[in-house]
């Protein structure tokens, strides 16, 4: 396997030496929150978060994973479409499918007559299932933060303009910035600055994370997903924190424009509103989440089925997502991880998600002796 | 939340919303609603089937210099 | 678990807590207990046995009629058997054209020539449509004992060789399902590894096809058995470009992916240049690769650890429940 110059082992150990200089002269002990899932998924998958540790920085994972953030309610609201409407289709990302609720899961739901379960892996293919199933009903089950949300709300004008009356969405639209507010806020999780998300960046731009540095004082960095793209954006965090000067620097330039995606977001502010959400973990926050317009009734599900995904999260006793998703909590901490609840076993939705903290740290820990590494 | 990788344009469909994209070789359908004036030979990064930004090759380019400048102090 | 759910037979988890607790105890005699791919019996004797269930049954590079014989003779082979002959029983779908079934069969004659192999016995069902997804196979081999795979013989040092790129089945039968409209020229790499049959006698302690649940899976499987820890360089892990394409735009990881032509051994030390050299002069092996090897200093018996390509160490885990394509 040719490694390419994002996953060099001379690249990152480069980069690890600068950040270990950087964090060894900084004023207090470094810990970033990466916000996204994805992220988690990366520095844990890659074997950098032990190496971070060593070089002086504590990576603390966010709230930004859509399927740990969206409450069972919503969940068993998609489960009864399909064990309770016959002909009927629920379309849905891979993901969504094994978080276990008290009507099981989207995977081992028994659908009623004529009605399945479809993984698909774009809006757009649940689009072409409505199309191509002229005797069925499709539902969207379309969970996101803004790197899908366009792409959802794309195909659902379609659908209107289209008139795919069959087509529908169901939402459970998350929004990046109002968890950031809402966490440094709430002010108990010790964080010293951020890794912003590149891909949900690559929508919203950087204007949405100016309070962080304005109001807040902490220094974060746009970053994208490779080992380099990671190490560069947390390099910068320590820069701007060894120059005391927080602001929101990109390090992700050739995928992030400072203005984001206009027409994306244009495609946004014409079909969806903001909306009050209850988040998993970080209960209600006011205008953090999206939900049609009322010109985009028709395409939308919960009013289309006369809807109401119940705001109940459904966590198992024992569970400490929550405290997972607002970063006080390390999962290795809680008292279910490793016992009770495991990949196979799960008792939260971090657990769960291929992005879950839960399952990213359980999955790609290190070994049970961490050995000093020879170069 | 965020999968997405550098693809290149190899097709673009008479509607011009939709069409092909090349990823090592692989081709898989691509939605490019989201992107102003798309051209074969683009690279746009997808994510969900639906092209969210176009790469600039420019900054590309810097970025994969300024690696290759850590990698050779590395190697010192 | 009250109702059988199809991760029975993902090859992972699932089923590998079904052989522990259900098949064992009620079978559990001293051939069955290694669940080796083949049971040696008295007469140096090696007998094995496999179901194929794939769904479709054409896609490029073959169809369920190479995999039934390939699938069976490559248990043999890396048992340490010289595969000889095979038996096959068709579970055939009411309605199924036999013009496809015709078309099978004769792709199950040329696997068995290539392979070296003879039908001997076999048997015919048919059942009512809608119960068989078309085509179902099972085929047993029996084969000839030419050495005794011994995994807790691994020394600290062996080396971990794997035969060729991950990936290509599972890849093959992806496109070839047309699911996410996926395009990619990619053949599965189902064949007979017959040709590693005489690397018995250059020295391998071990060797496992990488079928289902891949290759992370395979090798959690021998460090269980291994005294010693087992580390694989991710950097060195031979990748088809359609493995990497698919890894970047599905989000599937290639540690998983089936291959059904695919071997990984262990090889002392002093004898991987040599074995390395034998493979990559076969059409098979070209791209074959020292991928890792049993630690002395890193790891506790029975992990299995992986240096990524970006320096870091952490476990690989064996597949714990149905790959699923990801995107968020």
């Amino acid at each position: 396997m040719t490694t390419d110059l994002f996953h060099d082992r001379r690249v990152t150990a480069g980069l690890l030496a600068e950040i270990a200089g950087l964090a060894g002269r900084a004023p207090a002990p470094v810990r970033l929150m990466e916000v996204c899932g994805t992220h988690t998924m990366a520095i844990h998958r890659h074997g950098l978060k032990d190496l971070l540790r060593e070089a002086g920085v504590e990576m603390i994972s966010g709230p930004g994973c859509p399927v740990c953030v969206t409450p069972d309610g919503y969940h068993e609201t998609a489960i009864r479409l399909v064990t309770e409407r016959e002909n009927f289709i629920l379309a849905t990302f891979g993901d969504m499918t094994r978080i276990p609720t008290r009507l099981g899961s989207l995977q081992t739901a028994v659908p009623a007559r004529g009605s399945a379960v479809k993984i698909v892996y774009s809006p757009a293919e649940a689009f072409e299932t409505a199309r191509r199933n002229p005797s069925k009903e499709v539902v969207f089950f379309g969970a996101g933060f803004e790197t899908t949300i366009p792409a959802i709300t794309v195909t659902a004008l379609r659908a209107l303009s289209e008139r795919l009356d069959r087509f529908s969405v169901l939402t459970a639209f998350w929004t990046i910035p109002a968890p950031l507010r809402a966490i440094l806020t709430a002010g108990e999780a010790r964080i010293s600055g951020f890794l912003y998300p590149g891909h949900v960046s690559a929508i919203i731009g950087l204007e949405p994370y100016r309070f962080v540095a304005r109001e807040f004082g902490l220094p974060g960095a746009v970053s994208g997903f490779e080992p380099a793209d990671i190490l560069l954006g947390i390099r910068s965090v320590l820069e701007q924190i060894r120059d005391g000067r927080p602001r929101v620097d990109n390090a992700y330039a050739r995928v992030v424009r400072t203005e984001g995606n206009p027409a994306a977001r244009a495609v946004m502010e014409d079909a969806l509103e903001p909306c009050d959400a209850l988040w998993r973990g970080l209960g209600r926050i006011p205008g953090s989440g999206l939900r049609f317009k009322p010109q985009a009734a028709a395409v939308d599900a919960a009013g289309k089925y006369g809807l109401r995904p119940s705001d109940d999260a459904g966590d198992a006793p024992g569970c400490r997502c929550g405290e997972v998703l607002r970063g006080i909590l390390s999962p290795s901490r809680c008292g279910l991880f490793g016992r009770t609840c495991t990949p196979e076993h799960p008792r939260g939705p971090c657990m769960v998600s291929l992005e879950g903290a839960c399952l990213v740290h359980h999955k790609y820990r290190g070994p049970v002796r961490a050995v000093k590494r020879k170069i | 939340m965020c999968l997405a990788i550098p693809v290149r344009v190899v097709g673009i469909d008479p509607s011009g919303e939709t069409g092909k994209v090349d990823y090592l070789g692989t081709k898989i359908g691509a939605n490019f609603a989201l992107i102003k004036d798309i051209r074969v030979g683009d690279w746009v990064i997808v994510h969900a089937g639906f092209a969210i930004s176009r790469l600039d090759e420019n900054e590309a380019r810097e970025t994969l210099d300024m690696l290759r400048e850590v990698q050779r102090a590395g190697e010192g | 678990m009250d109702k059988i759910s199809l991760e029975l037979g993902g090859g992972g988890k699932t089923m590998r807590d079904f052989i522990a607790r259900t098949i064992l105890p009620t079978f559990g005699n001293p051939r069955l207990a290694p669940l080796l791919d083949a049971a040696h019996l008295p007469g140096k004797i090696a007998f094995t046995t496999d179901s194929y269930v794939v769904d479709p049954v054409f896609f490029p590079g073959g169809d369920i009629g190479t995999l039934a014989v390939n699938g069976t003779v490559n248990d043999l082979v890396v048992s340490g058997a010289k595969p000889l002959f095979v038996s096959l029983a068709l579970i055939i779908e009411e309605g199924l054209e036999t013009s496809s079934l015709n078309r099978i069969l004769r792709s199950v004659r040329k696997a068995a020539d290539k392979a070296g192999v003879e039908i001997v016995t076999g048997d015919t069902k048919v059942v009512r449509r809608g119960q068989g997804d078309g085509l179902y196979i099972n085929t047993s081999g029996i084969g000839r004992v030419v050495a005794r795979p011994r995994p807790r013989a691994i020394k600290p040092g062996d080396r971990l060789i794997l035969t060729g790129t991950l990936g290509e089945h599972s890849l093959a039968i992806l496109a070839a399902r047309g699911e996410f409209g996926f395009e990619n020229p990619v053949k599965s790499d189902c064949a007979p590894l017959t040709f590693l049959l005489p690397l018995w006698n250059r020295g391998v302690r071990w060797m496992r096809d990488v079928t289902r649940g891949g290759l992370a899976t395979v090798l959690s499987e021998l460090a269980g058995e291994s005294p010693r820890p087992l580390l694989v360089e991710e950097k060195d892990i031979p990748l088809s470009a359609a493995a990497r394409a698919a890894a970047g735009l599905l989000g599937i990881d290639p540690m998983y992916m089936a291959c059904e032509g695919r071997a990984v051994m262990v090889v002392p030390e002093a004898r991987a240049a040599g074995v390395l050299a034998f493979l990559r002069k076969h059409s098979q092996g070209r791209r074959a690769a020292i991928i890792g090897r049993a630690e002395k200093t890193v790891g506790r018996p029975g992990e299995l650890l992986l240096r990524t390509e970006s320096g870091g160490l952490r476990l690989l885990e064996p597949l714990t429940s149905e790959l699923l394509p990801r995107i968020c």
